[in-house]
């Protein structure tokens, strides 16, 4: 007769043939049986954080860093339902996670026992799916599944909810099968007709642009190696979104940097120009599109994603490929070399007009702004991060706010997987236990959250996981004492009512960086910022640096509400006819 | 209304709604019917009814109806989203005019009052094979089954014959001729 393993036990059984090193967690009542079997799973490791939304966050760090789903473990009620921002978060920028959390057990379900909450009711719109199990012959099987739901089409959070009884009660336990289709869920069924349809555009084009997304990335490192030939053997210019940073060289010259509201003069010109869009693995959110009515009016729109909810949701496409990006883009380079083996040479003259055209849009260097000398400018203080951890391979990720924006528009990504931001939910408070998730997976690699100071105290408890497991992250706090980009938002749109966006009683953060028992590192001058980023590069221990910035700075360029791509408030700098002094300029 | 500077987009699209029928087979397990009505009332969709009933005992499938309005993007977007749902196997969907589909609702209508009442109201259902499922002398319980637009009038018809009560289910539906939904 095979072994009888308990419930608990069951569930590293289900995660050692996962393959999973890392789960993220915080034990409580409903969870101690599992926690109990941990010590006898020598080669998972637990992560134990400081809120179960930091556990959520650091799992999504992990997962957009490794390309594996992050795992979660919390008991039941609080732990619960604080990890559903993570969850959401999770949803929306389309991350696999699996997150296990404890119940009370079931002949108490629906008692209002301690610490019960209708787990499963409250996390059913923010998984992909998710499952309360009540039948410990269930559970492996179900544990097997919430990982292959969470991995395969568009990828997402589940969740497995196990009663405590559960976790005591014994059955046998057989690995999982070799998988079978999951009721077709996952899509990939494109066929060679729009294949040849989307090349037959692309040589009609003479103005066409690629915007791509979070679902590069999400294909796999391969998908983006597919793009670039791709980019290159068409010569066709490049934009991406939030999401999809990282997945073309952002230094390449066919790459016009971010779209979107606070994307680049040249990005969203072209896409409001363009007659021919070709958008791989985005989802023409409202941040990208600006005023739907107007968005790119005389283009062709090609559409390629794996969710075909996706297709037509926002906006109307003409031409629509469901399936991975990897696998279509395969194909369209096979077809293109096929069909056109000489495209870039015949193509080149065709879209020369509209290259000039975009240098045109770029020569107004819409990411330009006024220099300074006495107080650091937020946007130096990332340009000149970038410079000194370029030939790194650093992984960075960020809070939500202005810091967020001039970090996508200053850094620039040249892989994939290096860029970890909360762009859906827009969640501040992602970045300081995402960058923990990203450390555990890349012990040896740098590792910065480019942060807010409003946005980092959200979850600033997570500097005491840092330190407990040696992780050396670099909190890169941009210091303005405002929410920025909610100052912003009132100082342009709402009579600069600055109502509640200005923090008053902050912390001082060396004090306590050292409180954590990590380091404080704080610039306040132009001057001194490179050596003090140097020094922070140096220390191989948690480091929270308090960048002391322009307090009213904006992030420009911006589409303004209710408007279309084409009409951006640039910078100040343009605002003021291009007053600038020699001083300031030698800072830009 | 006026428009606030801040806010980033208005819809001022004014488009035509259809009614439509979508018809979902699920698995039939805890929660299925929480999560495709939660997809409805998530993501803003109407539901003007509802029928569900498990149809295969051995496969455990249940078959969901709905009656629902939206412009062709709003019904695309809900069969779309229905089919992501894990416990779902297909989406059928079907405009209320489609000739090829036979849609049908369920009544029960009380009827309490003198012989003469209760014989009119019988009487006046005759269009829709009405069958008396309870008899006493002062009341009646009548079924029919009709249209959604057939019941709402026989409910008001009704009322000057005694009805004191009405239960009504969701439509539902079915292709007509031999060809089934895949």
């Amino acid at each position: 007769m095979s072994k009888l393993y308990s419930g608990a036990e069951i569930v590293f059984k289900c995660m050692e043939d996962q393959n999973v090193d890392h789960i993220f967690g915080y034990p409580g009542g409903a969870v101690l049986p599992i926690y109990d079997e941990l010590q006898n799973f020598k080669s998972i490791k637990h992560v134990l954080v400081r809120h179960e939304q930091g556990a959520g966050h650091a799992a999504e760090g992990y997962a957009r860093s490794s390309g594996k789903p992050g795992v979660i473990l919390v008991t039941s009620g609080p732990g619960a339902t604080n990890v559903v921002t993570a969850l959401t978060d999770a949803y929306m920028d389309s991350i696999p996670l699996v997150c296990i959390s404890g119940q009370v057990p079931t002949h108490l379900i629906g008692t209002d026992a301690f610490q019960e909450c209708d787990t499963t009711g409250i996390t059913r719109p923010c998984t992909k799916h998710n499952w309360l199990v009540k039948d410990i012959n269930d559970l492996a099987e179900t544990i097997h599944k919430a990982f292959e739901v969470a991995t395969t089409g568009r990828p997402g959070p589940v969740l497995v909810d196990i009663p405590k009884d559960i976790q005591f009660q014994k059955t046998k336990y057989n690995r999982p099968k070799k998988e079978k289709k999951l009721n077709g869920k996952s899509h990939n069924h494109f066929n060679q007709n729009s294949i040849d349809e989307l090349i037959e555009l692309m040589g009609k084009s003479s103005k066409p642009i690629f915007y791509t997304g979070g679902g590069v990335i999400n294909s796999g490192p391969r998908a983006s190696e597919l793009l670039r030939e791709l980019v290159y053997a068409t010569g066709f210019p490049i934009t991406s979104t939030l999401q999809g940073l990282g997945s073309f060289p952002g230094d390449d010259n066919q790459f016009l940097g971010m779209l979107g509201m606070h994307g680049t003069y040249e990005a969203n010109n072209a896409m409001h120009d363009c007659d021919l869009m070709i958008n791989i693995g985005a989802r023409f959110d409202d941040r990208i599109t600006g005023k739907i009515d107007e968005f790119s009016p005389k283009s062709k729109k090609v559409h390629i994603d794996i969710d075909p909810s996706s297709i037509n949701k926002n906006v109307k496409v003409d031409l629509a490929i469901v399936g991975d990006v990897k696998t279509v883009l395969s194909s369209t380079l096979k077809s293109l070399k096929q069909k056109k083996s000489k495209f870039l040479k015949s193509n080149k003259q065709k879209t020369s007009k509209w290259w000039e055209k975009i240098q045109k849009w770029r020569s107004v260097r819409s990411l330009d702004y006024i220099g300074s000398e006495e107080t650091i400018k937020p946007q130096y203080a990332i340009e000149r991060l970038y410079e000194l951890t370029k030939d790194k391979d650093s992984y960075i990720t960020t809070e939500v706010g202005q810091h967020q924006m001039w970090a996508a528009q200053h850094y620039k990504f040249n892989k994939p997987n290096r860029w970890m931001t909360s762009g859906g939910l827009g969640t501040m408070g992602y970045g300081l236990p995402a960058a923990v998730g990203v450390q555990v997976a890349h012990p040896k690699k740098l590792v910065i959250d480019i942060a807010g100071e409003a946005s980092v105290l959200m979850t600033i408890q997570e500097m005491s996981t840092a330190v407990q497991y040696n992780l050396p992250i670099k909190i890169f706090i941009l210091n303005n004492q405002y929410m920025g980009m909610v100052r912003q938002w009132q100082e342009l749109l709402h009579d600069k009512n600055y109502s509640e966006s200005y923090t008053a009683a902050l912390p001082d953060f060396v004090k306590l960086a050292e409180a954590y028992n990590c380091v404080g590192i704080r610039a306040k001058t132009p001057e001194e910022l490179d050596d003090k980023i140097i020094e922070m590069l140096n220390t191989d221990r948690p480091v929270i640096f308090d960048c002391m910035v322009d307090k009213v700075e904006n992030c420009f360029p911006m589409i303004p509400s209710g408007k279309p791509h084409n009409q951006m408030i640039l910078g100040p700098k343009d605002q003021e006819n291009k007053k600038i002094t020699g001083k300031g300029k030698s800072l830009v | 209304m006026p428009i606030s500077k801040s806010a980033y987009s208005f819809s001022n699209k004014k488009e035509k709604f259809d009614t439509h029928i979508i018809v979902v087979w699920v698995d039939n397990e805890a929660g299925v019917l929480a999560r495709v009505v939660g997809l409805f009332s998530g993501r803003g969709y109407n539901i003007e009814s509802l029928a569900v009933a498990q149809v295969d005992e051995k496969l455990k499938i249940s078959r969901i109806t709905i009656v629902t309005t939206g412009t062709p993007q709003v019904v695309n977007q809900i069969k779309l989203q229905l089919r992501k749902l894990v416990p779902v196997h297909k989406v059928a969907d079907f405009k209320r005019e489609d000739k090829a589909v036979i849609f049908k609702e369920m009544a029960l209508f009380k009827i309490v009052g003198p012989n003469n009442k209760l014989e009119g109201a019988l009487k006046a259902c005759k269009k829709y094979n009405p069958i008396l499922l309870d008899k006493t002398k002062k009341s009646h319980v009548i079924q029919i089954t009709a249209l959604r637009r057939e019941i709402d009038k026989m409910s008001k018809d009704l009322k000057k014959f005694g009805l004191v009560s009405v239960s009504r289910t969701g439509a539902v539906a079915m292709t007509r001729g031999a060809e089934i939904f895949k």
